[in-house]
């Protein structure tokens, strides 16, 4: 059989061997857990408990701020200390409610449910109120994603575990460890949609244990089926993922659902079936610590809340202190200047190393030996892009399909003279983005 | 919180190549070109390419050194640039000549223009050019040793009938002038290398070996050499096929194999800077060299066609690469959708 794939992309050193066969311990939290309100897409959460209040764990502490938005629960049970201002992984300061953890662990009573007596808003209801959001990195809300403007073109939920991120394995972990899981939370989004819809679990090539139990997972499910992709990074991305599958595709103005096409992160669709089947809401996550500079990387099931230095704490600290720390894998993932930042609902990893290899690299000029546009799934020119870029020329940056851009990074890993081209780029993106917000804002007042 | 780690935008991992990896890799792609240059034309042919890099390298670093530059003679470039230099020029010329052409090439093609990465030609053909204008005489002499005394030895049979007779004015020539007046040259003499020409460019085996290294190591791409070589190849042929040559086939792989055409192709079509970077613009530029080349040898003079034609192909590069700038990922869709919805 023909391996699924997508034009362009690069192949980084995986680095998957250091944590693929450590199977996922549970963490403990410490003594302070941190609830960030805004850790999806959209309008940040709205917190419904006062300081001094008492809380248990999977206790709803702020609601959803909006449509676009999503709950957030305790993981823990004790005292709510305070509602401040905390640093996320980005860097940024937002809003966060402080739980000191009473190491009881007192837990409200899920309320189990039977998918096939709820009707299709009851299911969506039910992941609205759990707070699942699209647990690989993005954070939009689930329930917004899963009800489309017109459910009928939906043909295919892709169900993401191609896990091209290098380092990163929790999702692989998951497949290994829980796979009727991902197919419970599979066959509740199906029914969401028309009989026709398929359900694709896409793995890559890299991950054969992952595939061969997958498969046999979805054997009696007829409208399941297991697709091979081929490792290249960034076959994840949704985008190249619709494209590799389907043959379809989808620009920056476009919706998946524009293409008939769901996808959704392994670790989403678990939080799916946690949210329907038990009632259970998304408290916690699958995380992997890795990286050279890590004594014992792995893979760990913990808490929203908890601090990351806890988590590398707890798994056995550091071979060497590290020169660089990433929340995510190193390809997009937030570089940290200190570990002292709470997990959400879409960190997945930690990836640590030795060395910095981006402080090392001397930028020098640009040779246009064209390996930026090989690499770009996009189909775009990179190397022109970040020189409008430099010369803040808005206009030939959106001629030449700048907006385009999925800020993947494989152009700044190939360029041979370490231009940081995906960094020009995605700022300029958002510039030219921002300021088209302010004259659309602009035109509607006047 | 003490400990602090570094800080910078993703991605947080870069590929090993750099640019001095890739020149590092072209200059070892020239290798058994330029050994087999040397052995076959002598110490002299030595003396010629190594002052030609010596005084590319020099001229680079005393420019960027007198205007306070950042010096990047580290990154190999310039020793490509004289390396192609000393390739270029004829065995027995006066080392002066290319030392010339080595400052010209790194001073006024490269550096006036920005330094690496902004010369809109390449370095090393701009100052052939330059040298063949300036000095036509000596940049066309191939002073024949004792060992190309006969090169007319060499000459098999015909293409055509009415050729005989003119084989004594054309002693000391090149082969490529042999084969413009119609003469069969020997086909396993001109791929292996023992025919006059300038230093580099007689072994069409060597540069082959040289090139398809280059690819194995995804330093170039198969497009532009394949291309160019192949539309001259089939342009040719027709030519030879309405001349009435007796095998025009042959005819086609001996032009293939003589004169610069396989050195320019692997590697100074090839050249990065100068060529398109869009997958169309890339097979555009490759036809264009081609026809410019046919034009060059099978209407015009002869000779230095490979020089003048990609030349020319540099110089509208950025004409190509304007025009056939990519499409973004699921943007033509977009637009189909809006012509269907206008027509309906």
């Amino acid at each position: 059989m023909g391996l699924f794939t997508f034009k362009g992309g690069v192949h980084p050193y995986e680095g998957k061997e250091l944590a693929m066969d450590q199977a996922v311990r549970e963490l403990k939290p410490g003594k302070e857990l941190v609830y960030l309100l805004s850790q999806h897409i959209g309008a940040p959460a709205k917190a419904c408990v006062a300081k001094g209040d008492h809380v248990l764990a999977g206790q709803k502490i702020a609601d959803a701020g909006g449509f676009v938005s999503a709950p957030v629960y305790a993981s823990v049970s004790g005292t709510v200390t305070g509602i401040e201002k905390r640093k996320n992984a980005t860097g940024g300061l937002v809003d966060a409610i402080i739980v000191e953890n009473d190491d009881k662990y007192e837990s409200v009573t899920y309320e189990a449910g039977d998918p096939d007596k709820l009707s299709r808003d009851e299911i969506l209801a039910k992941i609205r109120e759990a707070g699942v959001v699209g647990m690989g990195g993005a954070g939009f809300p689930t329930a917004v994603k899963l009800a489309p403007k017109d459910p009928s073109v939906v043909d295919h939920i892709l169900v993401n575990g191609s896990e091209c991120e290098p380092y990163l394995t929790s999702d692989y972990r998951c497949m290994l460890e829980q796979p009727e899981k991902i197919v419970g939370g599979l066959a509740i989004i199906l029914k969401l949609f028309d009989a026709k819809c398929k359900g694709v679990i896409c793995i890559e090539n890299n991950k054969p244990k992952a595939i061969e139990i997958m498969k046999k997972a979805v054997q009696g499910h007829a409208n399941m089926s297991v697709a091979v992709l081929k490792t290249k990074y960034p076959e994840g991305a949704e985008r190249c993922l619709i494209n590799a599958i389907t043959g379809r595709t989808v620009n920056s103005k476009m919706l998946p659902a524009d293409a008939g096409c769901v996808v959704d992160n392994v670790g989403t669709v678990m939080a799916v079936y946690d949210a329907v089947k038990l009632g259970k809401p998304l408290i916690d996550r699958v995380f992997t610590l890795s990286g050279d500079a890590v004594k014992q990387p792995g893979n760990f099931l913990v808490p929203v809340g908890m601090s990351y230095q806890e988590i590398v704490d707890q798994a056995g600290g550091f071979k060497q202190q590290p020169e660089k720390m990433i929340s995510g894998g190193p390809m997009m993932g937030f570089a940290l200047f200190d570990l002292n930042v709470p997990v959400t609902k879409t960190s997945g990893a930690i990836t640590a190393f030795l060395k910095d290899q981006v402080a090392e690299a001397k930028e020098t000029a640009c040779i246009s030996c064209g390996r930026c546009l090989h690499g770009c799934p996009a189909r775009l020119m990179p190397c022109k892009l970040a020189d409008f870029a430099e010369h803040g020329d808005a206009e030939s940056f959106e001629a030449y399909y700048g907006l385009e851009c999925v800020n993947c990074g494989s152009c700044s890993y190939q360029c041979p003279a370490k231009r940081p081209l995906a960094a020009e780029i995605n700022m300029m993106r958002q510039t030219v983005l921002a300021n088209k917000k302010k004259q659309a804002q602009a035109k509607k007042k006047a | 919180m003490s400990e602090q780690y570094k800080v910078s935008v993703s991605p947080h991992v870069r590929d090993s190549i750099t640019t001095s990896k890739i020149m590092l890799y072209v200059i070892i792609a020239l290798m058994p070109a330029t050994i087999f240059g040397i052995i076959n034309f002598g110490a002299h042919a030595l003396l010629i390419v190594c002052v030609s890099i010596a005084s590319a390298v020099a001229s680079e670093y005393c420019y960027e050194k007198l205007l306070k530059k950042p010096i990047t003679t580290n990154d190999l470039s310039a020793v490509v640039t004289g390396l192609l230099i000393g390739l270029n020029m004829p065995p027995q010329i006066a080392w002066w000549i290319p030392v010339v052409g080595s400052v010209f090439a790194i001073i006024v093609i490269k550096q006036l223009y920005g330094g690496i990465g902004q010369n809109f030609m390449n370095p090393a053909l701009g100052a052939r050019c330059f040298l063949l204008i300036a000095f036509s005489g000596q940049m066309t002499t191939y002073a024949a040793g004792d060992k190309f005394a006969n090169l007319a030895d060499f000459v098999q049979g015909e293409f055509t009938s009415h050729a005989a007779g003119a084989l004594d004015a054309l002693s000391g020539a090149t082969p490529l002038a042999y084969l413009k007046q119609g003469y069969d040259f020997n086909l396993g003499a001109l791929f292996a290398g023992n025919v006059t020409g300038v230093i580099g460019e007689t072994s069409a085996l060597c540069l082959l070996v040289g090139g398809i290294f280059l690819l194995i190591m995804k330093i170039i791409d198969w497009k532009i050499p394949v291309i160019y070589l192949g539309s001259f190849g089939v342009l040719v042929l027709i030519t030879a096929a309405v001349r009435g040559y007796s095998n025009p086939c042959l005819y086609m792989l001996e032009e293939l194999c003589a004169g610069g055409i396989m050195l320019g192709a692997w590697f100074m079509a090839t050249d990065y800077v100068t060529s398109p970077i869009t997958y169309n613009g890339q097979i555009i530029y490759a036809v264009f060299l081609g026809v410019m080349t046919w034009l060059f040898r099978m209407v015009g003079s002869g000779s230095e066609g490979v020089s003048y034609a990609i030349i020319l192909g540099n110089v509208i590069t950025p004409m190509i690469e304007h025009y056939t700038r990519p499409r973004a990922f699921g943007i033509a869709k977009e637009k189909k959708q809006k012509k269907e919805a206008g027509a309906s």
